[in-house]
């Protein structure tokens, strides 16, 4: 199968604009840069995917051994941007596909112009003298919930979707796949997402960076966002005034101001 | 209703409930939440309502629950688990929608959870129910491989001078059809060879397919007539089964016999499909064995016999019912409906055991999901210019 059915490849907004690929994280699937989307679509040529296990990606494509590192999820990302043919690609990748993001740059920074990472995290388990906000304990936890989650999980999440009759608007385009991710794939990636540890990986980025953390968020919280910023050589940090993980959907307006001012050309 | 009526219901409603902002922060909780967790009046306000779940569910909250509540304006019916003041989980059902302006900007969130507990643990023994079963599922399918490939002979030994080829198509990998073959020496020119199928699946089948298998090779030494064999089978089977079982079987035995030219071949059949013949001319032709009864039934079943010579550049294919009754995908149409199998037979013609076998096997691929029983094909050739 083709990579554009395999990761629901959709290419959206100018077409002679500079390339902005958008990155969805753990959780949900391309529709969350929706709003962000609207903003740039005048200014920027906006790529959108799917990662394999989400979305509307390929099921067929799973591969359990492949998925369990990062490494698997940049290979893909590299692969798109070769057969699109991407260049001078800015890549805009949230939470853990930030991540995912550094690996694929770090591999092959030749088709990418510039890294926007958003609410960032290397690692999400403390370690000496380093907070990434969980304990070991916590993520075990975590990983046996969505196990727990396995019988309400894709159910609970389809009527979400199809009823929204005070925002018909939305019901055209948010997808029956929305959020609703196979609990199998989804705990592979959640292992994958919250036990990497890439902090040895950020001094090695050499592609200018922008790190975009919010006020307030309890997956990567501020100190991280630091931590970050900190250890990418010649890097950026905005943050926004914003609470939770996602700020592209709680303040998609603030999360595409930071994102266009670092993407354009200088 | 009063408004002291609604404010009473708010504050003692069977649920918890929460206004919150956009952001999470809560506003107003209600008197059964703050009952149930333990917490005075007034100390959550301002607090996010996520910090009255465990981490697990903080982590499912910011990165599913929150977006699609976000995006989809509601959230209906989630899991997780609420931790009180005194540090102890309750299990919630948690339902969620949103309070948008005339702009469509979000207000509010409105918020309501239920006690869960009775159901999670349902739903515990429920995954547990389910692992279980597949457990138990993968054990039936091992163990129907393992009989399934006890009642077929390992290899194929045919004798100098003839090609045997056969096909096992499984139709169901959780159960044991009862189609069944072999093909062995009964002396150094002469070589025995039956195909069938036992009513029915699973194990009450095998065994009588285990039963019939063991009698025929020994009644096969035992009586030189094909329908002797046949009347042999028919006796212990009725015997040993007594009609309790209310299983049967159809099938072919014959002999192979090295002759001048090729193999006579001398067989009987009990009420099963005829074998196609495939001459080294390019015609094909089904073996008169029609009218034979299946053994097991009755207790004086009439059997069929037929004896023709395999020449070189013949070939000879027995099968079972799984390819003729296979539905077409055209309403209840079967295969064989039509004579299709003949058009097919006569369509390959000349053949060899092997081409053939690999030709009917494509046919069931073909087929796909309307092969609804096991099917067993075997043939025999002899080679061109032996």
């Amino acid at each position: 199968m083709d990579v554009h059915t395999r990761h629901n490849i959709n290419v959206a907004g100018a077409e002679d604009g500079p390339t902005i690929l958008l990155v969805h994280g753990f959780g949900c699937d391309q529709n969350l840069w929706r709003h962000v989307v609207d903003e740039l679509k005048s200014d920027f040529r906006l790529v959108l995917i799917d990662l394999i296990g989400s979305g509307s990606a390929d099921p067929a494509a799973w591969d359990t051994a492949k998925y369990s590192s990062l490494g698997g999820y940049a290979a893909d990302i590299l692969e798109i941007v070769d057969v699109l043919d991407l260049k001078d690609v800015v890549f805009v990748g949230h939470s853990v596909s930030a991540m995912i993001g550094v690996l694929a740059t770090i591999r092959d920074p030749g088709r990418f112009a510039k890294l926007v990472l958003l609410t960032p995290s290397p690692c999400y388990i403390d370690h000496d003298g380093y907070r990434g906000g969980f304990s070991r304990a916590d993520i075990d936890e975590l990983l046996q919930s969505l196990e727990q989650n396995y019988l309400g999980w894709s159910k609970a999440m389809a009527p979400v979707i199809m009823g929204t009759p005070d925002r018909p608007e939305l019901q055209d385009e948010l997808t029956a796949t929305f959020c609703r991710t196979d609990p199998e794939c989804a705990r592979v990636f959640a292992r994958t997402t919250f036990l990497s540890d890439n902090r040895a990986d950020l001094p090695r980025i050499s592609l200018p960076t922008l790190v975009v953390e919010c006020a307030q968020d309890a997956i990567a919280p501020r100190e991280v966002g630091t931590y970050v910023h900190a250890h990418i050589p010649g890097s950026k940090k905005v943050t926004l005034n914003a609470v939770g993980h996602c700020p592209h959907v709680s303040a998609p307006a603030a999360t595409a101001a930071a994102i266009a001012a670092f993407a354009r050309p200088a | 209703m009063t408004y002291l009526d609604i404010e009473d219901y708010w504050d003692h409603a069977p649920s918890g409930q929460i206004i919150a902002q956009p952001d999470g922060r809560m506003i107003r909780v209600n008197a059964t939440l703050l009952k149930w967790l333990g917490y005075e009046s007034n100390t959550l306000r301002d607090k996010r309502f996520t910090d009255l779940l465990t981490v697990s569910g903080r982590i499912l909250y910011d990165t599913h629950f929150g977006p699609l509540l976000y995006m989809g304006g509601d959230l209906n019916g989630v899991t997780v688990d609420m931790v009180t003041a005194d540090g102890k989980r309750l299990p919630m059902f948690l339902t969620a929608n949103v309070k948008r302006d005339a702009d469509q900007k979000t207000e509010f969130l409105r918020i309501s959870v239920v006690d869960a507990a009775d159901r999670r643990a349902y739903e515990a023994d429920l995954l547990q129910a389910r692992e279980q079963a597949e457990r138990e599922q993968r054990r039936v399918r091992a163990f129907a491989e393992t009989l399934r490939h006890a009642l077929l002979p390992p290899v194929l030994s045919p004798p100098p001078g003839l090609e045997a080829a056969e096909f096992y198509f499984t139709a169901s990998i959780d159960d044991v059809g009862g189609d069944f073959y072999d093909l062995f020496p009964l002396s150094r020119t002469t070589w025995g060879f039956f195909l069938g199928d036992v009513s029915g699946k699973g194990v009450d089948a095998a065994v009588v397919t285990g039963l019939t298998r063991y009698t025929l090779r020994a009644a096969a030494v035992f009586d030189d007539d094909p329908i002797e064999v046949l009347r042999n089978l028919n006796i212990v089977l009725s015997q040993e089964l007594g009609g309790e079982l209310n299983r049967f079987c159809t099938l072919i035995y014959g002999k192979l016999t090295k002759c001048d030219n090729g193999f006579d071949v001398h067989l009987a059949s009990g009420g099963h499909p005829p074998p196609l013949l495939f001459y080294a001319d390019g015609s094909a032709y089904y073996v008169d064995s029609i009218g034979g009864q299946a053994v097991g039934i009755t207790t004086e079943p009439r059997f069929v016999a037929s004896r023709f010579v395999l020449a070189p550049g013949d070939a000879l294919m027995l099968y079972t019912d799984g390819l003729t009754e296979a539905g077409t995908g055209i309403g209840h149409q079967r295969y064989d409906d039509e004579g299709a199998l003949l058009r097919f037979a006569k369509a390959h013609s000349p053949t060899t055991a092997s081409a053939i076998v690999d030709a009917v096997s494509g046919l069931l691929e073909g087929l796909g999901s309307g092969v609804k029983d096991d099917t067993a094909v075997l043939a025999f050739g002899v080679p061109r210019g032996s």
